[in-house]
């Protein structure tokens, strides 16, 4: 129960955010309406996306300075689960963006880097699937995780400052700081964040434990056989 | 450093020169694909348009030829640079000679495209600017991802498939400071774009730089 204390926390924060999120009081903006409740949601999966991706990075720095493949399979782990943040993210963005801009897309510098990120993403899991050595498979995807990773930063965290954009905080938009996350806001944004986040590290943990287990189960079949000729 | 630098360079000049394949191969890809949108289109008259063709061709070309970059010589051959020269020295020396390549092509693309499709420019210098700084940030890009790509067995289509996604942060850049520059404004105006394009290309060398050494290790 001791080192679980923080699966815990992730439990109960999602639920704080879920329930205060949905009963708690917003401010009234024209044409947000109600759907405002959607950034406790909709800007909680883009920050656990960004912090999957990075521990994903992490991981595959750490991969080329040591070459553990437990360390490789934890990059890879990590990224998935950045994918489905993503993926989480896009839709409820899509549903919001229906309802306040009147188009379930739109060419904005912040979709346009999402679209990009998911592809770069999905052409990591390819590269890793056409790659059939282990060892190679783990160095090469990890470089590719590298460099995928520092153009994803400049994509979507140095362009569109240098465009116009919908959202809140570009091309004279007004910012969350402003006024969009009033302080009551805040005190159910942060505490969302910090849930998925946790809940990511959890769910790519316990996959990971299934992988070791499986390696381990493949390892002992291989033993055995071996045994038997 | 810079004599193998230099010494590589050479040696891929020389033989570019010597067999004169990959630059004609391009070249007459260019050509056919412009003449295939002159039929399409006949005359552009729409400047975005002609933009957006000249980019989408130009895009193709040099993932065409950086993507032949590490995968036209035999992997024995490199190990035995590998011997000679430091991994650092490979790629940069790579990655300055697809540069010079995709310069080349961009030229020559830029005066076929002109010739058949019409041409919206008004100031030369300001567009061929934006059209040199941009191939040189595809040719660092490329020259990395063909290095990644070429390890892999169906190198092709992994090399478009891992490059395209890559390529759009330049791409959204140049296509901007490209329209800026049909649009007359002068190089002053655009000094943003033209700043981040170099920024980009300066990063994008500075990784392929660290993370090189880690692709040839066997």
């Amino acid at each position: 129960m001791k080192k679980n204390w923080w699966k815990v926390l992730a439990i109960v924060l999602i639920l704080y955010s879920l329930i205060a999120g949905f009963l708690g009081d917003v401010p009234r903006r024209d044409i947000l309406n109600e759907s405002i409740r959607n950034l406790y949601f909709h800007v909680a999966m883009w920050f656990a996306m960004i912090a999957m991706m990075g521990a994903s990075l992490g991981y595959s720095i750490k991969y080329l300075s040591g070459n553990h493949l437990n360390i490789d399979a934890r990059a890879n782990l990590f990224a998935e689960m950045g994918l489905v943040f993503s993926i989480l993210g896009i839709t409820t963005g899509s549903i919001w963006a229906k309802f306040t801009w009147g188009a379930f897309w739109t060419n904005d510098a912040k979709l346009n880097g999402t679209a990009i990120t998911i592809l770069i993403y999905l052409a990591y899991f390819i590269l890793r699937g056409s790659l059939d050595d282990r060892e190679k498979r783990a160095r090469i995807s990890a470089v590719y995780n590298v460099f995928a990773f520092v153009l994803m930063i400049v994509f979507i965290g140095i362009l569109p400052r240098l465009t116009d954009s919908l959202h809140p905080g570009n091309g004279g938009n007004p910012a969350f700081s402003q006024y969009d996350l009033d302080t009551n806001m805040r005190w159910v944004f942060y505490p969302a964040v910090v849930g998925w986040i946790l809940f990511g590290i959890w769910v790519s943990g316990i996959r990971y434990r299934l992988y070791s287990i499986k390696e381990s189960l493949d390892q002992w079949r291989n033993d055995s056989s071996d045994q038997l000729h | 450093m810079v004599k193998q630098l230099v010494a590589l360079l050479r040696k891929d000049v020389l033989l570019e020169f010597r067999q004169r394949y990959a630059l004609f191969s391009i070249l007459l890809y260019v050509v056919a694909t412009v003449y295939i949108s002159y039929l399409i289109f006949s005359n552009i008259k729409d400047v975005r348009t002609w933009n957006a063709l000249f980019w989408i061709i130009l895009i193709f070309a040099s993932i065409n030829s950086a993507g032949k970059s590490f995968s036209n010589e035999s992997e024995n051959r490199f190990w035995y640079y590998y011997q000679l020269a430091s991994p650092q020295a490979v790629i940069l020396s790579k990655i300055v000679y697809n540069t010079l390549l995709i310069w080349i092509i961009s030229l020559i693309t830029y005066i076929i495209y002109s010739w058949f499709l019409g041409n919206h420019v008004t100031n030369h210098l300001h567009f061929l600017a934006v059209v040199l700084l941009g191939s040189a940030s595809f040719s660092g890009i490329l020259t990395v991802v063909s290095a990644i790509a070429v390890k892999t067995n169906n190198n092709a289509t992994l090399m478009s498939i891992l490059s395209i996604p890559l390529l759009l942060p330049a791409v959204i850049i140049i296509v901007k400071a490209s329209q800026l520059s049909l649009m007359g404004m002068s190089m002053a105006q655009n000094g943003a774009y033209l700043a981040g394009l170099l920024v980009l290309n300066l990063l994008v060398t500075a990784m392929g730089y660290l993370l090189f050494p880690y692709l040839w290790r066997e």
